[in-house]
């Protein structure tokens, strides 16, 4: 735990060295999130319903996974850009360190700029959560905190399960952007308004529907009576995860067995 | 060092010390056209090629695209479903407009992942490209250009093939008329370049900045809202349309594909291309201009 | 302490042919030819010692090494280093090594150097007392005291080797790995990097291994070469053996006053046994001389009976030759 905030401390430094390309990128990644929120704004603006959700459910249901988008992206942007560390060679050196390979990626790389999306989707929860029309118990809120937490968990996941195919070739990568890019902006409506397949497949196989669709059900008080099942579907998400480290650690084996 | 008749008498000083060992001098006094023309068209063609050959890249790209396409498809289908009021543009021509999005993404975004022109810039390689004779806007032009249309060659037919043979409410309708099929055709090339001198802007602005990133993304950021990637601009209210089309972006791509869709008719269309020429020399001027500014910033600056 | 027993490792390499219709036909089945990197590897290094580890190019230097740090698991064979065997006991053995890569950096590029080796200590676990004696030392020999504060990125290549250097050792290692550590380094850093690596050697004990092109880094350090080419254990021995082995030749070079017998005494010298002339022009003749077949002595008294000798100097046969000789010996 110490090593991972050295990690972060000198990283962070490192970062801070190029301070107004911080600070506009971090501004960017603000705005980018923006005129998507704009545009889902202007929607409602016009249709002023979608299948039966407001404007500030739909909000909560976008802030939700475009923040553990954000904070996933912030901190396992070492897997993200995994393919750099082994096609430089640089992988070796984590493997000649005492450490655990996936500490030393995820120490790797931190990409802050992500906070300011990360600000951006914030403001968005705090502005919806205050607007929406529903009471707010203790459990909800908890509820709406593990939603993140798990989000973050799951796409950490599917970051890991992206560098892991490095081992195998560098090719194809951009396939796996269909999941991070692609599924944020699916899952950021409710999953309910598109096809049942979309809704089974993302809710077994890759479980964005755990992230926000169910636990909000469950907040919105729609659900159809097992109420406690939907607010832990969140913990069900961050079952993914188990899975993508074990893939993780044989890729890393079927690296040191044929080498570079 | 001489590139033909851009290079000012003040940089002359500058330059002297460098007599020694740059290249030779070529002097080209006046730039004759014709063997101009042959240069941009060589880099064109040689952009093409080498874009050409990224086939993974492009397969990857034509799936995310068709993934994107399927989502939006079923946003808007949700919307329209439920809704009560009477939207600008049906459902099909949205859907037909969603796919021409994703078959010609290369002609809309404007955020084009050209590194290779940035590096020259910031590391001050600069100084080989102004070796050569010719100008230089007019090189980044044929090269960007390239690149977009290769990118988009690649991926536009298997899309709007696929596309046109998907199941209802997913299908792309095919264009409203031969007419309009040609207008479209003419639209969306002007669109292009329209973009292209667009994105120049870019590239001469990373001059001063000096860093790829950061301001830009601002720009591209909000150029692409007004071209409608983020919503199509139909879709807009009615007063953000007409901010829109103060701008040049919404002439790259919603005009065409608008034109395709039939959502413009056809005189309204050849008014519409009458204002993209006008909006291409314009923006052609003007970039020429700022490039010149600052070439000439560059070369007293030593690179 | 180090231990190869038959090590063997082969990697299948995909064969990309050119042309159309062979990338069509790769889009269904690769093929794949199998390159043996290394093949039978065996020796033994004791504690302390110095081995230069040299080869042509793909000869499979970096695989042993990849070895030996646990990076790669070999197809056969059995290594142990102090007791582990490296790639099984990763973790706890790596603790034990330094690897230093020439031409990658394991620091931190934008930061200060102290970060870079604070954050090292805290990666190794270095005591803190212990992590503070070897800064100074390390400081101190190397000369690192105005570089600390300094971003990595700022530094000169041979600044930032000494503190690659450094950052290699603050986790007291018993076994250095050196990749190239002198290229691309100027003469002056080149020598205080040899002098270092000596004085580590001989004050700590830390047994080195050194793969490098540089053949005057082995002249200066390595008391052992170990040669590898094609895969195979080619040589192993002391440096000195390999000299009297190959090195019966020296290089005279005379500067003499030409005369009117200029060229009926060129000749003659041409003619001497046991002698090939390399050069002879403007005063100046440079003399292969074969100390199997003759003496030095022998050739500077013919020499200066047929040439008024102004000046000589006498070279042995510089290290590259004798490893050239190696590799022409065994076809490499």
């Amino acid at each position: 735990m110490k090593l991972f905030l050295g990690y972060l401390s000198i990283l962070f430094r490192s970062q801070m060295q190029y301070k107004t390309s911080f600070w506009l990128l971090t501004a960017g990644q603000f705005f980018i999130p923006f005129t998507t929120f704009a545009g889902i704004w202007f929607l409602f603006d016009r249709f002023g319903t979608l299948q039966g959700w407001e404007f500030y459910e739909v909000a909560i249901c976008f802030a939700v996974i475009h923040m553990a988008f954000a904070i996933s992206e912030c901190f396992a942007r070492g897997f993200d850009s995994f393919s750099s560390l082994v096609v430089s060679g640089d992988f070796d050196r984590l493997l000649v360190r005492p450490r655990s390979t996936v500490l030393q990626v995820l120490g790797s790389r931190f990409e802050f700029t992500r906070i300011g999306r990360l600000v951006q989707s914030l403001i968005v929860l705090i502005w919806a959560v205050v607007n929406v029309s529903l009471d707010w118990t203790p459990l909800k809120l908890i509820t709406l905190i593990l939603m993140v937490i798990s989000g973050t968990v799951i796409f950490a996941g599917i970051l890991i399960l992206a560098a892991t195919m490095c081992f195998w070739t560098v090719q194809g990568l951009e396939v796996v952007n269909i999941l991070t890019n692609g599924g944020r902006e699916l899952a950021q409506y409710p999953l309910q308004i598109y096809e049942r397949w979309v809704v089974r497949l993302f809710t077994f196989v890759i479980p964005f529907g755990c992230i926000n669709y169910l636990p909000l059900l469950y907040i919105l008080g729609r659900t159809d009576g097992h109420d406690l099942l939907y607010a832990l579907t969140p913990l069900a998400g961050l079952l993914f995860f188990i899975p993508c480290l074990f893939v993780w650690q044989f890729g890393v084996r079927h690296y040191r067995s044929t080498g570079s | 060092m001489n590139t033909g008749k851009e290079k000012p008498q003040s940089a002359q000083s500058s330059q002297v010390q460098h007599a020694n060992d740059g290249p030779p001098r070529t002097h080209t006094a006046i730039n004759r056209p014709p063997r101009n023309l042959k240069r941009y068209v060589s880099v064109f063609r040689i952009r093409l090629t080498y874009s050409l050959q990224y086939r993974t890249a492009a397969l990857a790209g034509v799936a995310t695209q068709f993934f994107w396409g399927f989502v939006l498809i079923m946003v808007y289908t949700a919307f329209y479903s439920a809704s009560s009021s009477d939207p600008s543009i049906s459902l099909p021509q949205l859907v037909t407009y969603v796919w021409l999005q994703q078959s010609f993404l290369a002609f809309v975004m404007l955020w084009f992942r050209d590194d290779e022109l940035f590096r020259l810039i910031t590391t001050g390689n600069i100084a080989y490209e102004l070796c050569r004779p010719g100008d230089l806007y007019g090189f980044w032009y044929a090269k960007l250009l390239a690149q977009r249309m290769a990118s988009a060659l690649l991926r536009c037919f298997p899309i709007m093939i696929v596309a046109s043979l998907l199941p209802q409410p997913y299908r792309m309708m095919l264009p409203a008329s031969l007419v309009s099929a040609g207008l479209f055709i003419i639209a969306l090339l002007l669109g292009l370049l329209v973009l292209v001198a667009i994105s120049m802007f870019i590239y001469i602005s990373v001059f001063y900045t000096m860093s790829p990133y950061g301001s830009l993304l601002m720009f591209t950021v909000i150029g692409e809202f007004l071209a409608g990637l983020i919503i199509p601009v139909p879709l807009m209210p009615d007063w953000l349309q007409d901010i829109v089309y103060l701008f040049p972006f919404g002439w790259t791509a919603d005009f065409p594909f608008r034109v395709y869709a039939g959502h413009f008719g056809h005189t309204e269309a050849l008014f519409g291309i009458m204002s993209q020429l006008i909006w291409l020399v314009a923006l052609v001027t003007l970039g020429r201009q700022a490039m010149k500014k600052a070439l000439r910033r560059v070369v007293v600056q030593g690179g | 302490m180090i231990e190869l027993h038959h090590i063997s490792k082969s990697f299948k390499v995909a064969r990309r042919s050119s042309g159309i219709a062979n990338a069509f036909k790769s889009l269904f089945s690769r093929e794949y030819t199998t390159v043996q990197a290394l093949d039978d590897i065996s020796f033994t290094i004791k504690s302390g010692e110095i081995v230069g580890y040299i080869g042509p190019n793909g000869a499979g230097k970096s695989t042993t090494i990849k070895i030996m740090s646990g990076i790669l698991v070999p197809d056969g064979g059995e290594c142990r280093i102090m007791g582990y065997t490296p790639w099984r006991d990763r973790a706890t053995y790596v603790r034990h090594i330094g690897v230093v890569f020439g031409q990658r950096t394991q620091l931190w590029w934008d930061v200060p150097v102290i970060d870079s080796f604070e954050l090292l200590r805290d990666i190794y676990k270095v005591p803190p007392q212990e992590y503070r004696r070897n800064l100074e030392h390390l400081t101190e020999t190397l000369e690192l005291s105005n570089l600390l504060r300094t971003p990595v990125r700022q530094l000169s290549l041979g600044q930032r080797m000494r503190c690659e250097i450094a950052a290699s050792l603050l986790h007291n290692p018993d076994i250095l790995f050196l990749d190239e550590p002198t290229i691309g380094l100027d003469a002056v850093s080149k020598l205080a990097v040899r002098q270092f690596i000596r004085t580590i050697n001989e004050e700590r004990g830390v047994t080195v291994i050194l793969t490098t092109h540089d053949m005057h880094d082995i002249e200066a350090l390595a008391n052992r070469i170990i040669m590898i080419g094609r895969g195979k254990l080619l040589v192993d021995g002391k440096l000195s053996d390999l000299r009297s082995r190959f090195g019966s030749q020296k290089t005279i070079t005379i500067d003499f006053r030409s005369s009117q017998d200029e060229p009926a005494s060129v000749a003659s010298v041409r003619e001497l046994p046991g002698i090939q002339v390399l050069s002879m022009a403007n005063e100046r003749a440079v003399l292969l001389v074969d100390t199997d077949q003759t003496n030095i002595s022998d050739v500077l008294g013919q020499v200066s009976n047929l040439l008024e000798v102004v000046d000589v100097s006498i070279t042995s046969q510089p290290i590259e030759e004798i490893v050239l000789n190696l590799y022409k010996e065994h076809q490499l």
